[in-house]
């Protein structure tokens, strides 16, 4: 068991201004992540979850409180090492074009709606290709190779290569953007409520697909889901949002089989089967 | 005799916060410690907080009060206090546990839900895969069941796969919740004889036996749970 953190949040928080007063979407957040720990955020709509994962992937910047990510192996680029920073680094200090880097290769984002995520001019292999070639990939045979290995991997038909994303099922949109986002490797991903709004069996094989990747290739994931039975599948541990605050966290099974608070008590017991 | 899983003055006592705070007490002070080869028994009434102390144990319910503590490669761990990626560790290698009903996991197979356990060992998936064929044969479960989700098994088939799942990695500490209760004679034989092996290889057992034959096969001492109960 690797001790080395991946991921720590201390006190993280992000007001926004809401008619005319500042209202903190999320407030007080703290918490480690450790490689492969894979950590849910369960909470409903409007308790800042989805905030709370854009303050982690430093698209949005904390207007309180910290970030600090693991730097020590960005992904092949030799870059971190020479620049002086390494080890637990705090991502308000990281220059707009490093994060942009980090984001590219050691970090995936899976967005709730695949177009969000896949660009939909360019083919399903170009979509996955992209990263490599953000990377310095050129040669097209290898990007190609690649990109059909994935497409294998997410169960993905290899034929429709050169078609659009448009033209794909929405699962498949959802696996593609899961393809595109792993393809360089990264350490940690993280997922915005990625299978809403699919259809219940869509959602079983794109979690079962997600389960075993995750465990494959030991990656840290953060999961923003509203859907416990998700969580209870995916996640090692999880934190429970409320008006922008976490009210529990810890094991995923203790917290839904043994809630706490009284929130937790109300969401766990408001579900048919958890 | 050394001890490999201990509680002490442990209590669980549920706080129903939709009922205005009411306070459902279960068990309390109960101080337990159980040794390799050990099969230690709880018994006592449905009801009685047995299935509740075998969650506290396994660090599925968290401990209102006390402690408990389990060894854990060479050094003893307070499980009801440990960090979840630590409880997730203990559980891996050291801490097997079946429970009353399998929780299914949509389109995997039950080969592959049974080997599971020795995969996150770092088992290949190959071996992984045949020793389970192993378990699920000898626990009698039919070969064309062994490449289908379990989903819709019959409460005795999904149970045998609880055990295979269960007993698999050979853990040092094994908690069982009523293995036997939907199996027919000749499977409860089988469970007893593993048990009886468990026990054989060092294994420190801690069990819930509904079936009175059952208990006094595999059980060398008995917990009464009923004892520890709360203010009635």
């Amino acid at each position: 068991m690797s001790s080395d953190l991946l991921l720590s949040v201390r006190n993280a928080g992000k007001q926004f201004m809401q008619g005319q007063r500042l209202r903190w979407a999320c407030r007080g957040v703290s918490f480690d992540l450790y490689p492969g720990e894979v950590l849910a955020v369960v909470g409903e709509s409007g308790s800042g979850k989805s905030t709370l994962l854009r303050l982690l992937a430093s698209r949005l910047a904390c207007d309180e409180g910290s970030v600090h990510y693991d730097l020590r192996e960005e992904a092949g680029s030799g870059v971190a090492a020479s620049r002086g920073a390494s080890g637990l680094v705090d991502l308000a200090g990281l220059s707009e074009a490093r994060l942009r880097w980090l984001a590219r290769t050691d970090w995936g984002f899976v967005e709730q709606h695949a177009r969000d995520g896949l660009r939909m001019n360019v083919s399903g292999g170009a979509n996955i290709g992209e990263r490599m070639m953000a990377l310095g990939a050129r040669h097209y045979g290898k990007l190609r190779g690649e990109a059909l290995s994935w497409m294998e991997r997410v169960e993905l038909d290899v034929d429709r290569i050169d078609d659009l994303p448009g033209t794909y099922s929405g699962g498949m949109q959802q696996r593609l953007q899961i393809a595109r986002n792993l393809v360089t490797h990264p350490r940690l991903v993280f997922m915005d409520e990625p299978t809403t709004g699919l259809d219940v069996s869509v959602q079983a094989r794109l979690l079962d697909l997600l389960r075993e990747l995750v465990d494959q290739l030991h990656l840290a994931a953060v999961i923003v889901t509203h859907d416990l039975a998700v969580a209870r599948l995916l996640a090692h541990r999880m934190l429970v949002m409320k008006d922008g605050c976490v009210v529990e966290q810890g094991l995923t099974d203790r917290v839904l089989d043994d809630p706490q608070h009284p929130y937790t008590q109300l969401l766990v017991s408001s579900v048919l089967t958890p | 005799m050394t001890s490999v899983l201990e509680t002490s003055e442990l209590s669980k006592t549920f706080t129903l916060h939709a009922r205005g705070g009411l306070a459902l007490p279960v068990f309390s002070g109960i101080s337990l410690s159980v040794g390799p080869g050990e099969c230690l028994a709880l018994t006592g009434h449905s009801g009685s907080g047995k299935s509740s102390l075998l969650r506290c144990l396994y660090g599925n319910y968290s401990a209102s009060s006390g402690e408990v503590r389990i060894r854990h490669q060479d050094q003893w761990i307070s499980l009801s206090a440990a960090p979840p990626r630590e409880v997730l560790d203990v559980r891996r290698r050291t801490l097997g546990y079946v429970s009353q009903f399998l929780r299914v996991i949509p389109r995997v197979s039950t080969l592959d839900i049974v080997a599971e356990p020795l995969r996150r060992l770092g088992v290949a998936a190959d071996e992984a895969r045949a020793q389970a064929a192993q378990w699920l044969a000898r626990l009698n479960l039919h070969e064309r069941l062994w490449h289908l989700p379990p989903a819709t098994f019959s409460g005795g088939e999904q149970q045998r796969v609880n055990i295979a799942h269960g007993l698999i990695a050979n853990h040092p500490v094994l908690l069982l919740d009523e293995p036997t209760a939907s199996l027919d004679a000749d499977n409860r034989r089988v469970v007893v004889e593993l048990i009886h092996a468990a026990r054989a290889r060092g294994a420190a057992v801690v069990g819930i036996f509904h079936d009175d034959e059952v208990r006094e096969a595999v059980a060398s001492r008995c917990l009464d749970v009923e004892h520890y109960r709360k203010s009635n």
